[in-house]
Order: structure tokens, then sequence, then C-alpha cells
């Protein structure tokens, strides 16, 4: 995506070992101002991963994040579960850990279209609702980067299209930058700007008709994923082995396989 | 009146001065799944009694001193990610309590009771423990106001919490920091056994009938009061072990909780 002012996050060369795994390698990833970039791969590519290195919550072993200065980031973790136990209703998690006028919440929540939630308990929301007002708290911070981890996760499929709507529609209101993580391919491919495919390093990234059409895309997410839009050939020249180690390809285009004589 | 004599009065402040610091505490405990954690500190008294006996203090501090040693300990071996907490806990735990015993075996010369560590003995507390109790409890509740909605949000979510800006590791480290200290200041009264469930059954109880955190905390807070009354009086009207006495009440209180709860259901 071509674009004249410099990106809000640049992450150039960024690598990270976790237990002895190198989960990303040499990972390079530009966010700009208002665009919406999904990640995208196969579960252990280091998705998450790279978000949290993303939100400073990792250090890179190697490489490095520049955030412009100031920029404020609103996180939606993956779907997580709060201890029953703990009494919470969703006007006071708002009101967490700064606390915020019951407008200022009502008016959130009604954006995303779950005002009626207000006094509920958080146990009590449905997938739908609970990523609603994830979204609701992302709002209030008056984020630059709204940052999703599988926000379809636990929400119906009805529902899941209506949500990643709603993405697109605050995107526009308030002009963030989106950064997710989605398995949902069809609705990624229909509703973002830039889809970055990653396997532990960033295989391919793009648009997202030239990212459906590349080889490695379809290696990864299976011919049929590359069958919802048009099937397109272009010279590509590496595959994957099972780690997803950089492996030259065969005649036939599949990834070679090391030899026992290769192995260390 | 029963009340009049000294020792009891001191036993009465002493149970209603650890319940007031434990209700609030133990609903963090319980929210965030740390009552084996508690566990692994109190197990670690054993170490700290050695300690205070072999240095010549109160063992207090040197429970006090274990528990701290534990708590860093714990965050320290949690940078590595190889071994589950609970893991890491139980070899704590035991490592340490085992150590502590090993050590008290050592100590020539020195008869130790341990059942009176084990199970405290809230009728010998003197004036010289209420003032610590006091004192350390007011400053622990008073660190806690500005670590309140800190330490909620990271009972919510950790990461989110980082995300957001809140220091999570200095948060949790004052967090169990304070979780030490009241394990010092509690095995008096109820006896390293059992500190644990005044942390967790009063946090319990309350639930049922709280409907924000804040709430829970208080209800805690008088759950631990009913139990600490309750089990003294009964531990007096029937010659039996106060610790554990206040203990049974408070699992009495949990269980009344449990079967109001069910019938406000019903209703």
């Amino acid at each position: 995506m071509p674009t004249e002012t410099p990106p809000l996050i640049e992450v150039s060369d960024v690598s990270v070992r976790l237990g002895g795994q190198e989960v990303l390698k040499h990972v390079d990833l530009n966010i700009h101002a208002g665009e919406i970039v999904t990640l995208i791969g196969p579960n252990g590519a280091g998705k998450t991963t790279l978000l949290r290195v993303v939100l400073g919550l990792l250090n890179p072993t190697r490489g490095r994040v520049m955030c412009r200065r100031g920029v404020t980031f609103g996180y939606v973790p993956q779907r997580f579960a709060i201890d029953p136990t703990l009494p919470m209703t969703v006007r006071r998690f708002l009101s967490l850990p700064k606390r915020r006028s019951r407008t200022d919440i009502e008016n959130a929540l009604e954006e995303v279209g779950a005002g009626y939630t207000i006094d509920r308990e958080l146990q009590a929301l449905s997938g739908g609702e609970f990523q609603r007002v994830m979204l609701a708290r992302g709002l209030l911070r008056r984020p630059d980067v709204l940052v999703l981890d599988e926000p379809l996760q636990g929400v119906d499929v009805g529902g899941q299209i209506a949500l990643f709507d709603l993405i697109g529609r605050l995107r526009r209101a308030h002009g963030f930058a989106v950064l997710m993580v989605s398995h949902d391919l069809h609705l990624v491919m229909s509703s973002t700007d830039h889809v970055v495919c990653l396997n532990h390093h960033v295989c391919c990234h793009g648009e997202p008709e030239a990212v459906s059409r590349h080889p490695e895309y379809r290696e990864l997410f299976g011919r049929d994923a590359g069958r919802a839009l048009a099937i397109y050939h272009h010279a590509h020249d590496h595959g994957h082995d099972a780690h997803g180690n950089v492996v030259p390809l065969n005649r036939d285009g599949t990834p070679q396989r090391k030899t026992g004589s290769e192995r260390e | 009146m029963m009340l009049e004599a000294e020792f009891l009065q001191r036993a009465l402040l002493a149970g209603l001065g650890i319940a007031v610091v434990a209700g609030p505490l133990g609903c963090f405990v319980v929210w965030r799944r740390m009552a084996y954690f508690g566990t692994s500190l109190a197990h670690n008294a054993f170490l700290g009694i050695a300690l205070g006996i072999l240095l010549g203090i109160d063992p207090m501090f040197g429970i006090a001193a274990a528990a701290v040693a534990v708590a860093l300990m714990l965050v320290f071996l949690q940078r590595q990610r190889r071994l589950a907490d609970d893991t890491l806990l139980g070899i704590l735990a035991h490592g340490g309590m085992a150590l502590g015993l090993v050590a008290i075996s050592f100590l020539e010369g020195v008869r130790v009771d341990l059942l009176t560590y084990l199970f405290g003995d809230v009728l010998a507390v003197g004036w010289g423990d209420l003032g610590w109790i006091y004192g350390a409890g007011a400053a622990m509740l008073a660190g806690l106001v500005p670590l309140w909605r800190p330490l909620l949000m990271i009972s919510v979510h950790p990461e989110l919490a980082a995300a957001e800006g809140i220091p999570v590791l200095p948060v949790r480290l004052a967090f169990m920091l304070m979780l030490a200290i009241l394990v010092a200041i509690a095995m008096k009264v109820v006896g390293i056994l059992l500190i644990v469930s005044m942390l967790i059954i009063p946090a319990a109880a309350a639930r049922r009938f709280s409907s924000t955190p804040e709430a829970m905390a208080v209800s805690a807070v008088g759950a631990g009061v009913v139990a600490v009354v309750g089990g003294l009086f009964a531990s007096i009207q029937w010659d039996l072990p106060s610790g554990p006495a206040m203990v049974v009440c408070a699992t009495v209180l949990f269980s009344l909780s449990l079967v109001a709860g069910e019938f406000a259901k019903r209703a």
C-alpha cells in the first residue's frame, strides 16, 4: 500500500525465540494510520506473538518495533473467561482501571450496539456481546491502533459478518488503524486493506486479492481457500517444511523435504 | 461476662484485625486463583520459624522473611516457562517446609512446640503481637487503596492490563508481599495450617451476596468477623482449639451462603 506518510508502527526484522523455539523470524510489518491489517496463518505460526511484540508486551530477541510518538493502543485479546467468583458488570469493567462517566460508557456501548448490556455481569454475555463490549472498551481509549486477536472466536456465523462490518464502520468513524489476527479467510479477504500471511516468517503480504492468489497462501490454507477468489499463478521461490522453515521447491511446486544427510 | 479477661480481649482484637485485612486480600486470592500460593507461603513458615530461632528473633519476622523470599522466588521462576505455576509452587512449598523442619531438628537444646505454630494460639496473643497485627494491617489496607483498581484489572486479564499501561509486575509483587506479611501476622491467630482458610472461606461465602468487587470485599470482612467472634466464643464455651473453631465457623457460614443462594435462586 503506497503511502507518503511514515507508518504509525514499523516492525523491522523482528525475531523472537520462546523456550528454544524460533517463533518469529525476520518479520517486517508496517501499519499506517487508518488501515486494516490482518494477520493470517496456521495455528502456532506466531500471530499472537507478533501482536504481543507490537503491543510492547514481549521484547523481541532481535529487531525492533518503532511506534510514532504518543500512539495509543486499544487491545481486544483472544476470547477469555473471567473467574466466576469476580462480580463485575459491564459498566464496572469499562470503568477500570480509569474511572469513566456513565454517559461515556453508555455512548461507547451504544456505538457498538451493546447498550443493553451495561448492567449485565461480564460472565453472562454471549460471545458476540462480549466482543462488542471489548470493542467499546477499545473505543473509550480513543486508540490510534486497535489490536484484535481473533475477534470472531466464539461468535456465531451470523454474528461474525455483523461484527466484521462493525469493525469496519468504527474504523471509518474514528479513523484508527486496525491490526487483527483472523482465521476466517473469506471475511478477511473481503474487508481488509492489507493481508499478512505469517508462518513464523512473513510468507507473503499485500492486498487481499494478491495474497489469495499467492501459492504459499494456497499451500498453507489449501486450494479451496484460493478458489473463493480467482486462481492466479505466479512465480514463487520457496516452500515450507513442517516447522515452517523455508525450503526450496521441487519442480512440481511442492516443498522439498530435507534428506537425512542435510540434517544437523 | 467472659470478655472481662484481658487475654480474651486481646484474642478477640487479634482475630478481628486479621479478619479485616484478610477480607479484601482473600477476595483477590479467590479471584486470581492463588489459594495454592497462600498455602506455599504458609508451608514455608517452618523455614521462617527455624530462621527466627536461629537468629534469636520473634519467629513472626522469620516467617515474614521466608514468605517474602518465596514470593520473590516464584516471580523469578515464572520467567522460565517450562514448568506450570502449581508445579513451581509445589516445589517451593514442600521444599521450603522440609528444609525448615530439617533445620529445626538441628537446633540443639531448643524444644519447639510445632503444634502451636500449626494451629495457632490466639489466647496467648500479647499486646506486642496486637501492635504488629494492627500496625501491619493498617499499612496493608492503606497500600491496598491505590492498588485496588490495577489489581482488579489484572484479575480480569493480566495481558490486557499490561497493554493498557498498568505496571503488572510491581502491582503483583506488592500484592504477594502483602499476602506474605498477612501470613506472618496471622500465624498466631489461626496457625500455619489454617491461614489460607481465613483468606478464601469468608470471600467464597461473600460471593453470592455481592454484585460488585467492593461489596464482596466488605461482605468477606463481615463473614470473617462473624467467624472470629463465633469461633472464639465456641472455643471458650466448649473448650475447643480456637483457630480450628474459627475456621469451622467460617465453613458453616459458607455452607449457609450456599443454601441461602439456592433459595434466592428459586424464589
